[in-house]
């Protein structure tokens, strides 16, 4: 075969150019794959770019200001650039005492497992960095070397603010893995596999219209993991001052900033990949291009609910982040899962797809309602507690609290 | 010299050099992390041998849990950042005797089963890389429910009793 150019725009649409490369130019396999790989990793370490300028805008929009207009036009679309430029031509300080080993490597690793993370991800029919039958289960690994990372950073600056804040973030995410590994389980026993391409595969109806609960409380888990508001008291400004990493500076600081907006892009992916049917869409199989800009845009929106989410909140404290966590969300996921498994049992194994989705929905509805109404009436008991003991005299009349009472008496 | 047999002396050289380090090193959170890069060389051992979800596993388990929960236990009853420890045991005669009672042992285990065990038959047994078949082979009464069962109802009880133990006294 000889270089034809419409062969050559019909290999683009089907994502096969590799196999093109292979048959016209005799490209070696290994050639292909390193570029592969070049490409991917690129892509992602200059994607982050446009997601900090993504950011700050909808960020500042969200709080009624304009956010950076300067640099680059009206939309100071190169500002990131500027701060990268910035960043790279800081001195690097090392702390006196710091442990050489541990601090230089921290950055390094967590940049690393983030972008290992995608190897994955499936972006189009055919089009994934390697469909391990494990894959789920690999992307789980990977976010606990990550927090390997965290400790050797904390414990590399030899200081004890940056020691505390590494283990406060690491109780922190190891504390939401369980909610979010127990949220995951639910999509893998109805796809009945790991492998991130089945699980697309298998998703005649949209996950997160079948089990919505399990994608809230991912989504949930998933912003924990992320160390984003509102669970972002690890490295705000007001609390532990950076956390830990209080004590680098210049490009290594940059490396943590980095992993930390593309584990953001990866969860983003990751939920579309398991519960909004990943590249799914009309004629996603045959032009498997439509494929990947369908996961381009819905990648995308749920990366704009998560700052969404960041411009609308307040933080919550440690305590109530850890309460929250194994009093409502692992109990809530343990019952959802049994119910679940309990219902794809009991139905017969040919019902269609739809009726599955519809019966489950249901469950998932009652399951959350019920979760909420219980959780409601025991933060009540608490509140009528704490008000009987403030006020001793009072008895509480049931369904009222003592100021209903005597606000009638003082308005005249 | 295959790659497979390069990539796994490399792999056993980084866990062997790990485990030395865990030993001997003066500082304890080193030797806390040196023991996380042995258990990452053990999973690199657990993917050579074609067992992806028993590697994967092992990170979790290993490197995301136990040894953080170690860390922790460090913290929590030593001065971390001035921890200065002896690698030399208090007692060396009967750590001596041990360790040559454990070469032996795992000498006499490796040579009197090396000639049975030969690497295609591993895959016969077991379903290449199947986790539905390692599901299976939990529940099924005639495989390994039973041990399943026990280490479920062990697992229970030492969480309980943590929280048994670390339990606030109760005021009035």
């Amino acid at each position: 075969m000889s270089f034809d150019v419409i062969d050559f725009l019909e290999s683009l649409f089907k994502l096969t150019v590799a196999d093109y490369l292979r048959q016209v130019f005799g490209v070696p396999e290994w050639i292909i794959d390193v570029v592969q790989i070049f490409i991917l990793a690129t892509f992602l370490l200059l994607n982050v770019l446009i997601l900090i300028w993504l950011e700050r805008k909808l960020i500042s929009r969200f709080q009624d200001r304009i956010g950076p207009n300067r640099v680059g036009g009206r939309y100071g679309l190169l500002q990131s650039v500027a701060d990268a430029l910035k960043m790279l031509t800081k001195e690097f300080i090392t702390p006196s005492g710091a442990d050489r080993i541990a601090y230089n490597l921290a950055p390094f690793i967590i940049v690393v497992s983030a972008l290992l993370m995608w190897a994955v991800i499936p972006f189009a029919p055919g089009v994934v960095g390697t469909d391990l039958n494990v894959g789920l289960f690999y992307i789980l690994a990977v976010s606990s070397i990550s927090v390997v990372a965290l400790l050797l950073a904390g414990w590399g600056s030899n200081n004890k603010y940056a020691l505390l804040g590494a283990f406060r973030s690491v109780a922190q995410l190891v504390s939401y893995e369980v909610p979010m590994v127990l949220a995951l389980l639910i999509p893998i026993m109805l796809a009945g596999s790991m492998s991130l391409q089945r699980i697309v595969y298998a998703q005649e109806v949209w996950y997160i219209l079948v089990v919505p609960l399990s994608a809230i409380i991912f989504l949930i888990s998933a912003l924990a993991e992320l160390g984003r508001t509102p669970f972002d008291l690890l490295e705000a400004e007001s609390e532990i001052v950076a956390g830990y990493h209080i004590e680098y500076s210049g490009m290594k600081w940059g490396m943590f900033m980095m992993s930390e907006f593309i584990n953001a892009f990866f969860m983003s992916a990751l939920f579309t990949t398991i519960y909004l049917g990943g590249w799914r869409g009309p004629g996603a199989v045959e032009y498997p291009l439509l494929g990947l800009v369908y996961f381009s845009i819905k990648t995308f929106l749920i990366l704009f609910v998560l700052i969404w989410i960041r411009g609308t909140f307040p933080r919550v404290r440690i305590d109530q982040l850890l309460n929250f966590n194994w009093k409502f969300l692992v109990p809530i996921t343990l019952v959802l899962i049994m119910a679940v498994a309990l219902i794809v049992k009991l139905l017969p194994d040919d019902v269609s797809s739809w009726v599955l989705a519809a019966v489950l929905f249901m469950a998932n509805l009652a399951i959350g309602l019920g979760a909420l109404e219980i959780f409601r009436r025991s933060a009540h008991r608490q509140r009528q507690a704490v008000e009987a003991a403030r006020n001793p005299g009072t008895a509480p009349v049931a369904g009222t609290s003592p100021e209903a009472h005597s606000a009638p008496a003082s308005a005249h | 010299m295959t790659v497979q047999q390069v990539v796994f002396i490399i792999i056993s050289a980084f866990t062997l050099l790990s485990a030395v380090i865990v030993v001997t090193d003066r500082n304890l959170f080193r030797s806390a992390i040196a023991l996380m890069a042995s258990f990452l060389g053990v999973a690199g051992l657990y993917i050579l041998l074609d067992a992806g979800f028993l590697a994967v596993a092992q990170i979790i388990v290993y490197i995301g849990a136990i040894s953080i929960l170690i860390i922790f236990a460090i913290m929590m009853t030593r001065r971390m950042m001035q921890t200065v420890e002896s690698p030399f045991n208090p007692r060396p005669i009967s750590g001596a005797i041990a360790a040559v009672g454990v070469c032996a042992l795992l000498i006499f285990i490796a040579v009197s089963t090396w000639p049975d065990v030969e690497a295609a038959n591993v895959s016969d047994i077991v379903l290449r890389g199947s986790v539905s078949q390692m599901g299976l082979f939990l529940v099924s009464p005639d495989a390994y429910v039973i041990p399943f069962e026990v280490a479920s109802v062990l697992l229970l009880a030492a969480l309980i009793g943590a929280v048994a133990i670390a339990r606030p006294e109760k005021d009035s």
